[in-house]
C-alpha cells in the first residue's frame, strides 16, 4: 500500500477512503453475527427468538450502513434522509396493523364455504 | 459580451482538465454531492418499495403464526446462511472496490468489482437450486400450490433447473465468443470486459454446483424425516394426507381440475380427526400464501441482484477504460451504495424467512 499513502495528498476534501483493516473487520463481524443468529435459531428461546433475530439483523444492518455505506463519514443530511425512510416504514406497518383485525373473520371464513359444497354433494 | 467570452474560455479549459464534470456543476465536489443525494433518494424509494412486502409478511405472520413456525421445514437454512455469507463477502469486495476507485487505482477497482459480480451470480446460482428444488416438490405460489413430498437422489438435475439455466448458458457462450471476437479485432478493453462477464456468468454455475453439493449432503436428513410421517412436522403430515386424498380424488373426478382442487381440501377436512389436525384443511392454502410471500420477497430481491450485476458491469467497463480518479469516483460509490442496500435487504430477509422457530 505504498502508493496508497502517497495518493492521499491529492485527495479532494470529499474523498475519504475507509481504512481497509476496518472494512475487513466489519466483514468478519458480519460473518460472526450471521453464525450467531444461526446458533440462536437452533436454541429454544420461545418468544425471545424473534426479537433476538431482529436485534442481530439490525446490528448487521447498522454495521453495513455505517462503514460499508460510508454513513459514518457522510453528510448528516444524507443520513437523516435515509433514516427518515425507516420512520415511514414503521408508520406504514403500524398504521396497517391498526386496521387488520377488522376483517380477519371475513377472511378466515371466505374460502371454506365454496370448498365445502362439493363434499356435501358427493357424500 | 466580453465577460461571457471569458467564461466560455475558462469553461473550455476547465473541461479539458476535468473530463467528467458536467457543465452544470461548479466543481467535482458539487457534482459528487448531488449524485450522492440522488442515490440516497433512490435508496429511500427502494426501501419503501420493499416495505410493501414487509407489511404483507408482518400481517400474515401476526394472523397465522402457526404457519410460520412450520414453514422453516421447507426452507434450507444452511443454503440461506451460505447465500448470506456470499452476499456479505460481495459487500466487502464492493467496499474495497470503492476504496480502490477513491485512490484512482482502476486495476484493483476492476478486480474487486469483478469479484463482486461473480459473488452476485453465485448467489443467483444457489437461489436457482433452492427454487428448482421447491418447484420439484410442487411448492409454488398459492394458486399453483400442490405439495407432493418425494426425495430426489443426490445431484438430481431438476427440469426446472435446466429451464432456469438456459439464459445463463446462452450468456456464457455469447460472452466467451464476444471476448474472442474482440481479441481477434484487437479491442483489448472490450475483450477483457466480455471475458469478465463470462467469468461472472461462470459464477452462477459455481453457485449451482455448491447448492447441489449442499442439497446432496443434507438429502439424508430430509429422507429420514419423510420416511417417518409421525416424526414429520404437523404441516408436512397434513399436506401429505391432503396429497394422498388428492390422488384418490383424481381417479374419480378426472378432467375437472377445479373440482379436483376443491376435493383435496374437502377430503383433508374429513381427515381432520383430533385437535392437532383441526387446521389441516387450511394448511395447504396457508402454506401456499406463505410461499407466495416468500417468492415475492426473494424474487424481487433476485431481480435487484440482476440489476446490480448490470450496474456493476458498467462500473467494470469504466475501470477497464481507466475513468476513475481521486476527484472522480462517484458512480462507483453510488453503485456500491445500491449494492449494499441489496445486501441490507437480504440481511433482514434471511432471519425473517429462514430462521423461524
Amino acid at each position: 500500500m505504498a502508493d496508497h499513502s502517497h495518493s492521499h495528498d491529492d485527495h479532494p476534501p470529499f474523498n475519504h477512503p475507509a481504512p481497509i483493516p476496518l472494512l475487513i473487520g466489519v466483514f468478519l463481524a458480519l460473518v460472526f453475527l450471521t453464525i450467531l443468529t444461526l446458533v440462536t435459531s437452533d436454541i429454544e428461546l420461545a418468544q425471545f427468538a424473534f426479537p433476538i433475530a431482529m436485534v442481530i439483523a439490525t446490528a448487521k444492518a447498522a454495521l453495513v450502513c455505517a462503514f460499508f455505506m460510508h454513513m459514518f463519514w457522510d453528510k448528516s443530511f444524507n443520513v437523516l434522509f435515509f433514516l427518515s425512510s425507516l420512520l415511514f416504514v414503521t408508520l406504514f406497518i403500524g398504521m396497517t396493523l391498526l386496521d387488520t383485525g377488522q376483517y380477519q373473520d371475513d377472511i378466515d371464513s371466505f374460502p371454506r364455504e365454496p370448498e365445502a359444497t362439493p363434499v356435501v354433494a358427493e357424500q | 459580451m466580453a465577460v461571457v467570452d471569458t467564461d466560455n474560455i475558462l469553461e473550455e479549459e476547465h473541461h479539458h482538465h476535468e473530463p467528467f464534470i458536467a457543465h452544470h456543476f461548479d466543481d467535482a465536489e458539487q457534482q459528487f454531492d448531488s449524485g450522492k443525494l440522488g442515490i440516497w433518494l433512490f435508496l429511500v424509494t427502494e426501501i419503501l418499495f420493499f416495505s410493501g412486502l414487509f407489511v404483507a409478511y408482518t400481517l400474515y405472520r401476526i394472523h397465522h403464526p402457526e404457519i410460520f413456525e412450520q414453514a422453516h421445514h421447507f426452507l434450507d437454512k444452511r443454503l440461506g446462511a451460505l447465500n448470506t455469507i456470499v452476499l456479505l463477502f460481495s459487500s466487502l469486495t464492493m467496499a474495497l472496490g470503492v476504496h480502490a476507485a477513491q485512490n484512482g487505482d482502476n486495476k484493483k477497482c476492476g478486480l474487486y468489482v469483478l469479484i463482486t459480480m461473480v459473488c452476485a451470480a453465485m448467489f443467483l446460482g444457489v437461489k436457482a437450486i433452492e427454487y428448482s428444488h421447491k418447484w420439484d416438490l410442487g411448492i409454488f405460489v398459492r394458486s399453483e400450490f400442490s405439495y407432493h413430498p418425494h426425495t430426489a437422489e443426490p445431484f438430481h438435475v431438476s427440469p426446472y433447473l435446466i429451464k432456469l439455466s438456459v439464459i445463463p448458458v446462452l450468456l456464457l457462450v455469447g460472452f466467451i465468443a464476444a471476448s474472442f471476437f474482440a481479441r481477434a479485432s484487437s479491442k483489448v478493453a472490450l475483450s477483457k470486459f466480455m471475458g469478465g462477464l463470462a467469468i461472472t456468468v461462470g459464477g452462477y454455475f459455481v453457485g449451482v454446483l455448491i447448492g447441489m453439493t449442499f442439497m446432496a449432503l443434507t438429502a439424508e436428513n430430509e429422507h429420514a424425516q419423510l420416511e417417518s410421517p409421525s416424526q414429520a412436522p404437523l404441516v408436512l403430515r397434513a399436506l401429505t394426507l391432503d396429497d394422498d386424498k388428492h390422488d384418490d380424488g383424481h381417479a374419480d373426478a378426472d378432467g375437472d381440475a377445479h373440482a379436483d382442487g376443491d376435493h383435496s381440501h374437502a377430503d383433508g377436512e374429513d381427515h381432520a380427526h383430533g385437535d392437532s389436525h383441526a387446521k389441516s384443511p387450511d394448511l395447504g392454502r396457508d402454506v401456499g400464501i406463505f410461499f407466495s410471500i416468500y417468492y415475492c420477497m426473494t424474487g424481487l430481491h433476485a431481480i435487484h441482484i440482476i440489476a446490480g450485476i448490470v450496474a456493476l458491469a458498467w462500473i467494470y467497463w469504466r475501470c477497464l477504460v481507466v475513468h476513475w480518479r481521486p476527484d472522480y469516483f462517484g458512480p462507483v460509490d453510488y453503485v456500491g451504495l445500491y449494492w449494499h442496500l441489496v445486501d441490507l435487504i437480504w440481511i433482514y430477509l434471511f432471519p425473517l424467512l429462514y430462521l423461524i422457530d
